[in-house]
């Protein structure tokens, strides 16, 4: 949004910018206002990462996965094409949109395939991909691509979800990619400042993997124990950034072991030991329950995370709040934010506007009318 | 006077026409459609008035040293980073790590503040950096604070008992002053409760009573409550982490 903009910095004023709006109403809206909000927090990022993801992005195609695909070369897509063949339906498949961009001199290629698992030929295949447990087999199916084929990386496997990120400033990728032309009722975006990994095309965020998206502010200095509790679930961590493992421990959490988003919330940014001592009976079990189960999951280090999930927008910060978040209400439309500037910059006249205290889960869901047009009666969404 | 419209205008070239007023003399300065700019006030050191309509973005005031900014809404995070002198006056809520580091001057907030307000707040000689709020802080205020006085009047809730947690956690200088009751549990490990004493009162009641005036608050309903006050219960608590004897 800021015009005649040097990137000659006297300061590096850093810190990761996060951002992101939904309607409850499943009303879809340009990309315009989440890129202006981000935007407004540009000297948040190093022009080393950007990103977005659009829930609602491909109507069309809203009962197939989306796979969002880069490469390095055609080599990485003629095996991985080859790959996919095997292992899915494919009813629509193509180069994602981009647009030359003055700032950004260098990329990869960047594919989408709409699909669905097809059944396996063989024995050992169908023991690994189970085609009626569709979810299961799309998850394996990004791990398999993201470790075996060089040069290929999964960026996003959901329905109706689209995640376009890469390395430059905001707006240069929302240029790229012409987010303005795209459509959805939630969206969330990142402005990247790396401090301890690379700054590359895959480790900009949102992270997905299937309808989880993870855009995130600050650093997992749990990353370790994380990915190797993820790892003995079959997860494979290979894009190499901190922000990775939330969007599959929120997979393993809440899609494969049942828990709610709050109780995913608590694992995260459980309270202190001396804070449960003064609970009631029934929360203290509740919550030491979900420390000694799920202490691996626990994410240590400062955090503020804006989760897209199938149905709803959360935002969530650690628990001693060591990043910002924002939230705003207008109607039937929530925002969230590293800052109150990057959200009445975009929006006139807010019902409410609050800072959430750390580690309280703040959760925006579609209305369950919306959810049931969108999603079917019977396709259930997550709970919260 | 001295209008700067902010508008869709960079942070640094926002602060470099605020400093250019101040350098060709205005005192009066009104910045409008403010929207998240940092910095703004950044190390100046003259008695001007600079009128802020908008959101100023984060660590607004920092090494400034004289002037009285007045905030028309909410501001964000690290209000009077680092500051010498001088005042903000905010008619709104305000962000996490208000008063950061800061030396001396003022600060009052009408609304909430967000966590870790006045962290490493300190006092040397003369500068005695005063902060109040008029409603509640997040947790960790006051947290590592050396010195200045943090005030806390909680104007806006029901409750007369202060419940926020780790009030003072890591203090070793200076005082909070909480309007009402605290509850023990909100207590850090190394603060106390103490009696609020004649002088401590003296010593805040003509900024209490600017404050008041400054946001249009009835000063003689501030003041017919009681008090408490909180101080670092030694003056190191961190004595035990190092070797006696050694120079630090």
């Amino acid at each position: 949004m800021f015009i005649n903009v040097s990137n000659n910095l006297p300061r590096d004023i850093s810190g990761c910018g996060i951002s992101g709006f939904i309607n409850t109403n499943g009303r879809r809206s340009s990309g315009r206002a989440c890129v202006d909000s981000i935007c407004m927090m540009r000297d948040r990022g190093n022009g080393l990462g950007a990103g977005f993801a659009v829930y609602g992005a491909y109507p069309e195609f809203r009962n197939y996965y989306a796979i969002h695909i880069i490469y390095q070369d055609n080599k990485a897509r003629e095996e991985t094409e080859e790959y996919l063949s095997t292992k899915l339906s494919i009813v629509q498949r193509g180069g994602i949109p981009t647009k030359k961009t003055k700032n950004i001199q260098s990329r990869p290629l960047f594919f989408v395939y709409f699909g669905k698992p097809r059944a396996q030929s063989d024995v050992a295949e169908i023991d690994e991909f189970r085609e009626d447990q569709e979810d299961e087999f799309i998850v394996r199916l990004a791990m398999k691509i993201n470790e075996n084929i060089k040069g290929a990386y999964v960026i996003s496997s959901g329905k109706n979800l689209g995640v376009f990120k890469g390395i430059g400033f905001p707006e240069d990728i929302a240029e790229m990619f012409m987010i303005d032309d795209y459509k959805g009722y939630c969206w969330i975006a990142h402005n990247r400042y790396p401090t301890n990994t690379p700054g590359w095309w895959g480790g900009a965020h949102p992270f997905s993997v299937l309808d989880w998206s993870v855009v995130h502010n600050g650093e997992i200095s749990s990353y370790g124990i994380n990915k190797r509790y993820l790892e003995m679930f079959k997860y494979n961590l290979n894009l190499k950034t901190d922000t990775e493992v939330i969007s599959y421990l929120l997979d393993l959490l809440v899609r494969r072991h049942g828990l709610s988003l709050k109780e995913a919330a608590l694992a995260f940014a459980p309270p202190f030991w001396t804070q449960i001592e003064k609970m009631n009976t029934d929360q203290k079990n509740k919550i030491e329950k979900i420390r000694r189960i799920y202490g691996s999951a626990m994410l240590n280090g400062p955090f503020a995370i804006l989760v897209g999930f199938k149905g709803g927008l959360m935002g969530l910060s650690d628990r001693i709040k060591l990043r910002p978040l924002v939230v705003g209400q207008k109607g039937d439309t929530t925002y969230m934010a590293s800052e109150e500037s990057a959200i009445v910059g975009v929006v006139k006249e807010l019902d409410r506007i609050w800072s959430p205290n750390a580690g309280e889960p703040v959760i925006a869901k579609l209305k369950p009318a919306v959810s049931a047009r969108l999603f079917g009666k019977s396709n259930k969404t997550v709970r919260v | 006077m001295k209008t700067i419209d902010a508008n869709k205008l960079y942070y640094k070239i926002l602060n470099d026409q605020i400093h250019d007023a101040v350098d060709s003399g205005y005192r009066n300065i009104a910045i409008n459609n403010v929207y998240g700019q940092y910095y703004i006030g950044d190390g100046l050191m003259q008695p001007v008035k600079i009128d802020i309509n908008g959101i100023p973005g984060n660590d607004l005031g920092i090494f400034m040293d004289g002037p009285s900014i007045y905030v028309h809404g909410d501001a964000q995070d690290g209000i009077g980073n680092t500051m010498s002198g001088g005042k903000i006056v905010i008619d709104g809520n305000a962000g996490d790590v208000l008063g950061y580091s800061m030396r001396g001057g003022r600060i009052y907030v009408r609304g909430n503040v967000g966590y870790r307000t006045c962290i490493h707040m300190k006092s040397y000689k003369d500068d005695f950096p005063i902060v109040i709020i008029g409603g509640r802080t997040g947790e960790f205020a006051g947290e590592y604070m050396a010195g200045g006085v943090l005030v806390i009047l909680d104007l806006f809730s029901e409750i007369n008992t202060y419940d926020c947690n780790f009030i003072g956690a890591g203090m070793h200088g200076g005082i909070i002053i909480v309007r009402g009751k605290v509850n023990s549990d909100s207590l850090g490990r190394e603060v106390k409760v103490t009696s609020l004493l004649q002088e401590d009162l003296l010593q805040i009641k003509e900024y209490l009573f600017e404050y008041c005036q400054e946001l249009n608050i009835n000063y003689n309903n501030v003041m017919k409550s009681r008090f408490t006050k909180i101080i670092s219960a030694t003056n190191r608590p961190y004595k035990n982490l190092y070797i006696d004897g050694f120079l630090h």
